[in-house]
């Protein structure tokens, strides 16, 4: 009993202490409020900076608690998690901010406040998960917590939001649910181990676990938004900015497409995957699911909508390296899951912040507003040109790897999927840029008020600029050794050479 | 330790006995004080009780020290002192529940009925202990019968039109049900001569009489049990009694059925047990949790929604039976799984229950409809009330959770495919119905809307259980291997994984 082993529980339990106290704070104790939330932000991210650490010179945490019978609730950190969990606390110090910024005025903000800290609790335990049952017990545990996110707003809209969300993923999870089950009747119970379970690896080729495999990985497609299941993603769109931020970039979206990552990596593991044949059948998915959203995105006017088909498409990028299961796809998957996270979330904030200040929803209302919001609409431009893949923005070496990695398994269709797509990526994100930047507002914009000092407040504006900062850092120091896509090589490594 | 184990039985049992009497005689202010002492007392004289188990195993006491077949054995196991525990928490939240509940009542008449509450609560509770401590099959036929009595009493304790009807209705069943008991009981002490379970154990045989004995007592317990086709008196029973009392019926007294049927259907009548049984009582188990679970969706009434759960859930427990067959794999999980449904069943439901019964208090009525922005107004009790839902559904982390888990475990273990759908199906429901009373309150109140005062009395039992069925799904490794001591009644202790 030493810090190794009770560090990775307290990750998760900073946000939930501070959600149950918030929960019970009466609503006008705005300051204490938002300290709450800041503190237990900052904190998360003091504890995980010595598990990175750590994890880098291969120490061991792990948190275990007897549950019933053989099945343990067993929270580890591995380089995997720390990815996750990295990207997750520092967007959620991020969103945070934004949020108090966003909602502060408005109603029922404990009850939001806490139920968001739960959210963070919940992401951080998916990713500290050490085996399949932890997984899903924090993953219920988010979808729970986020349907009061979803509906907060009470409207007939919200509500009817609300309920398809549920639908989606109360279903995938009764499907993961019996997955897991039959899995540990089949092979046992086990823990995640890089390059798979060992009991799996060596019954590989029966039809059960063919089964087992698309039923865990289409419970976990649901909330990855895999086509056909992405239908409740477009709907949530109706929940507040912060919110689809978290859905899309820290939390929801993330965990699905987490769990499919550990599902083919540390469960199944590379050769099984490859051995059992469906490899070939992922990889359809996420090609056509990042063309298909691609495709509908193209087709939206209403702005959160088009960054909602576009998260379907990008997201999937995540799912096609990991299809392909090759040493370099695997590295391209994986740092695009940090980077479509800080991308996205910068366009989420954007939007948020035109429909705060501006009430625009519409891209065909957002002619010449770069002149109104330019540090805004900059930061959209800059994570707009990384979701294309402009060198020298983050999204380019997703892309970068992904198509080496295709040529390296040798399937050069795959790049002519990512090239169709970065085609259609251009296609839905110029015009946007192009009526900000280069055409005359057909009315005249609302003047900024002459008390306000910025184009926003500054709560709502520091988010998006700092993480469209981020987006070209990551981008510009790449090859430093603790970025996203050196740290995808450290993944990647513990995981092909067992 | 300060007490042995033996000494906790007899507090255990005499105790909420003599506070019962004590409630008679006292005046007002001086009984309710008796209990809260009872209220206070008894959950660490069960967990004292339990810690005892876990160290030295099963205890056996004779009372007076008479041994059988001439003397009386109070008996405490794994199983048995879980269920005391279970009883004691809950009945800890409803004795304060109660208080404020009938104190804050809306007319004088109702305040008064608090003096009439306590006492037939408290003997009550001396019958669930009793049942829960009996080694013999006729000591748990009178305990059962003093919660019987009780419980009518109880439901027609609020004195108006409704609740005395509910209790009429509830009186020929719940009578017809203990008739039958106790006939198998003669019938089985005509043939094998001895009423205690651990004699009786020995001598059963494949014999008709036994067969037919077994037969009524099933029955009889199928009916207290609430189980298709005899669950129709259910609803209306547990959704017209005052809150407390919903939660005492919903929460234990079904529960003790179910014990019973645990000790006496599980191994005790091998003999005559056939697969036959075994499948008739999981297709009766699963036809409920279903027709309840549809029948809950259909209710406008928050109150029968909750009472419709209750016949859904209960089916859960009965599957245990098909699937204990199974082999010892399958079957450890299955006991398992079924007793610790039957476990988070009781303490969610009964939050469940005492949150609805807070709510009414606040807003008068139980109407579905009319709860739009509930959520809003009175956060606190919802807040209670979803969280017993998690268990319900069977969500994680909760109690419920890990018991299905369990339960769908050993039906895909064993191959039962069918029930196995069932499980997840009544899942599924529970989900259904228990969302849609959620998504109406979460729907956004008229304008104009404020913050309801929170009732504390009724809120914070409330919350106390449906934070424990939560907690019960992340500690769950104690009270399952408590639940492993020593089963010999039976033969449980085979079924260990």
């Amino acid at each position: 009993m030493n810090l190794n082993f009770w560090l990775p529980l307290f990750i998760p339990s900073t946000s939930l202490a501070a959600g149950v106290v918030i929960f019970f704070l009466p609503e006008q104790m705005r300051l204490t409020r938002s300290f709450l939330n800041m503190a237990s932000a900052i904190l998360k991210i003091a504890l995980v900076v010595p598990l990175i650490w750590g994890v880098f010179h291969q120490q061991e945490y792990r948190f275990v608690l007897p549950l019933f019978l053989e099945f343990d609730l067993v929270l580890e950190a591995d380089s995997l998690s720390l990815l996750f969990v990295t990207l997750s606390s520092v967007l959620w110090l991020v969103t945070t901010l934004y949020a108090i910024g966003y909602l502060e005025d408005g109603f029922q903000r404990s009850r939001f406040f806490g139920f968001f800290s739960f959210c963070v609790s919940a992401t951080t335990g998916i990713a500290l998960a050490g085996n399949l049952f932890t997984l899903l017990v924090f993953y219920e545990f988010l979808t729970v917590t986020t349907y009061p996110l979803v509906t907060h707003r009470g409207t007939e809209e919200a509500i009817q939001a609300g309920r398809v969300y549920l639908l989606y993923t109360l279903g995938a999870g009764v499907v993961l649910m019996v997955g897991m089950i039959w899995l540990s009747s089949a092979v046992g119970v086990a823990d995640f181990e890089a390059g798979g379970i060992p009991e799996i690896t060596r019954v590989t080729t029966t039809a059960p676990l063919n089964v087992i495999f698309w039923m865990l990985v289409l419970g976990f497609g649901v909330k990855a938004a895999l086509v056909p299941f992405h239908g409740w993603l477009p709907v949530a769109m109706v929940a507040p900015a912060p919110v689809s931020a978290l859905l899309h970039a820290v939390a929801v979206v993330k965990a699905g497409v987490f769990g499919i990552v550990r599902v083919v990596y540390d469960v199944f593991g590379v050769e099984a995957v490859t051995a059992m044949g469906v490899r070939e059948g992922l990889i359809f998915f996420a090609g056509a699911t990042i063309l298909y959203g691609s495709l509908r995105a193209i087709f939206q006017d209403d702005f959160k909508r088009r960054l909602a088909y576009s998260t379907v498409s990008q997201v999937s990028y995540i799912t096609l390296g990991t299809a392909i299961v090759g040493p370099l796809a695997t590295i391209g998957g994986i740092a695009h899951l940090v980077h479509q996270g800080i991308m996205k979330i910068t366009m989420f904030f954007c939007a948020g912040n035109l429909a705060e200040e501006l009430h625009f929803h519409r891209i065909s209302e957002l002619r010449g507003v770069g002149r109104r919001m330019p540090l805004t609409m900059g930061a959209f431009t800059v994570a707009a040109m990384g979701m294309i893949g402009v060198p020298p923005m983050a999204g380019f070496f997703s892309k970068w790897f992904l198509s080496l990695g295709a040529l390296e398994a040798d399937m050069p269709f795959i790049i002519g999927v990512l090239l169709l797509s970065s085609i259609l990526n251009a296609a839905y994100f110029l015009p946007i840029i192009y009526y900000a930047w280069f055409c005359e507002p057909e009315h005249p914009l609302p003047e900024r008020p002459a008390t306000q000092r910025w184009e926003i407040h500054p709560y709502l504006l520091l988010p998006p600029v700092f993480t469209a900062l981020v987006t070209v850092l990551l981008g510009l120091l790449a090859a430093m050794p603790l970025s996203p896509l050196s740290w995808a090589r450290l993944i990647m490594f513990r995981e092909y050479t067992p | 330790m300060i007490l042995s184990g033996e000494q906790f039985i007899v507090i255990l049992l005499i105790l909420p006995l003599s506070a019962a009497i004590l409630d008679l005689l006292l005046p007002k202010r001086a009984a309710t004080a008796v209990l809260f002492l009872t209220a206070l007392v008894l959950p660490p004289a069960a967990a004292g009780l339990g810690a005892a188990v876990l160290k030295t195993g099963a205890i056996s006491y004779r009372i007076g020290g008479w041994d059988t077949p001439l003397g009386i054995r109070l008996y405490a196991d794994g199983l048995s002192t879980l269920m005391l525990l279970l009883t004691s928490v809950i009945g800890s939240a409803i004795s304060i529940y109660a208080v404020s509940y009938f104190a804050e009542g809306s007319n004088p008449a109702e305040r008064q009925r608090i003096d009439m509450f306590q006492p037939v609560w408290l003997i009550g509770w001396t019958g669930l202990n009793g049942l829960f401590l009996s080694g013999d099959i006729f000591n748990l036929y009178v305990c059962l019968e003093i919660l019987t009595l009780t419980s009518i009493c109880l439901i027609a304790v609020a004195g108006t039109h409704a609740s005395i009807r509910a209790a009429l209705r509830y009186l020929p069943i719940a009578i017809a049900g203990s008739l039958f008991y106790l006939l198998g009981v003669a019938v089985l002490y005509g043939a094998s001569g001895t009423l205690d379970l651990e004699l009786l154990a020995g001598r059963i045989t494949h014999e008709t009489h036994f067969l037919i004995a077994f037969a009524l007592m099933v029955t009889g317990l199928l009916i207290k049990a609430a189980l298709f086709p005899a669950h129709y008196w259910l609803p209306p029973a547990h959704a017209n009694a005052p809150a407390p009392v919903s939660a005492l019926l919903s929460g234990l007294v079904v529960t003790a059925a179910f014990y019973i049927l645990l000790r006496i259907a599980s191994g005790l009548f091998a003999p005559v047990e056939t697969p036959g049984w075994a499948g008739l009582l999981g297709i009766l188990g699963a036809i409920s949790v279903l027709w309840g679970g549809l029948q809950a969706l259909r209710q406008d009434r928050l109150k029968m929604v909750v009472a419709y759960s209750t016949v859904s859930q209960i089916g859960y427990g009965f599957l245990l039976f098909p699937l204990t067959l199974a082999g010892s794999a399958a079957a450890g999980y299955a006991w398992n799984g079924a007793v610790y449904f039957a476990l988070a069943h009781a303490v969610a439901k009964a939050a469940a229950f005492l949150a609805v019964g807070a709510l009414m208090h606040q807003i008068g009525h139980d109407r579905l409809q009319e709860m739009t922005g509930a959520a809003w107004r009175s956060p606190f009790i919802l807040m209670a009330f979803a969280m017993a839902s998690l268990s319900l559904m069977g969500l994680p982390p909760s109690a419920g959770f890990v018991a299905k888990w369990m339960l769908l475990k050993s039906a895909l273990l064993s191959g039962h495919w069918g029930y196995g759908m069932v499980i997840v199906g009544g899942g599924i429901l529970a989900m259904a119905y228990l969302f849609r009373v959620l998504e109406i309150t979460m729907r956004a109140p008229p304008e104009g809307w404020s913050r309801l005062p929170i009732p504390k009395g009724l809120a914070f039992p409330a919350m106390v259980l449906a934070v424990t069925a939560v907690l019960l799904g992340v500690f769950s490794d104690l009270p399952l291997r408590l639940l492993q001591v020593g089963p010999v009644v039976g033969g449980w202790g085979r079924f260990a994984p």
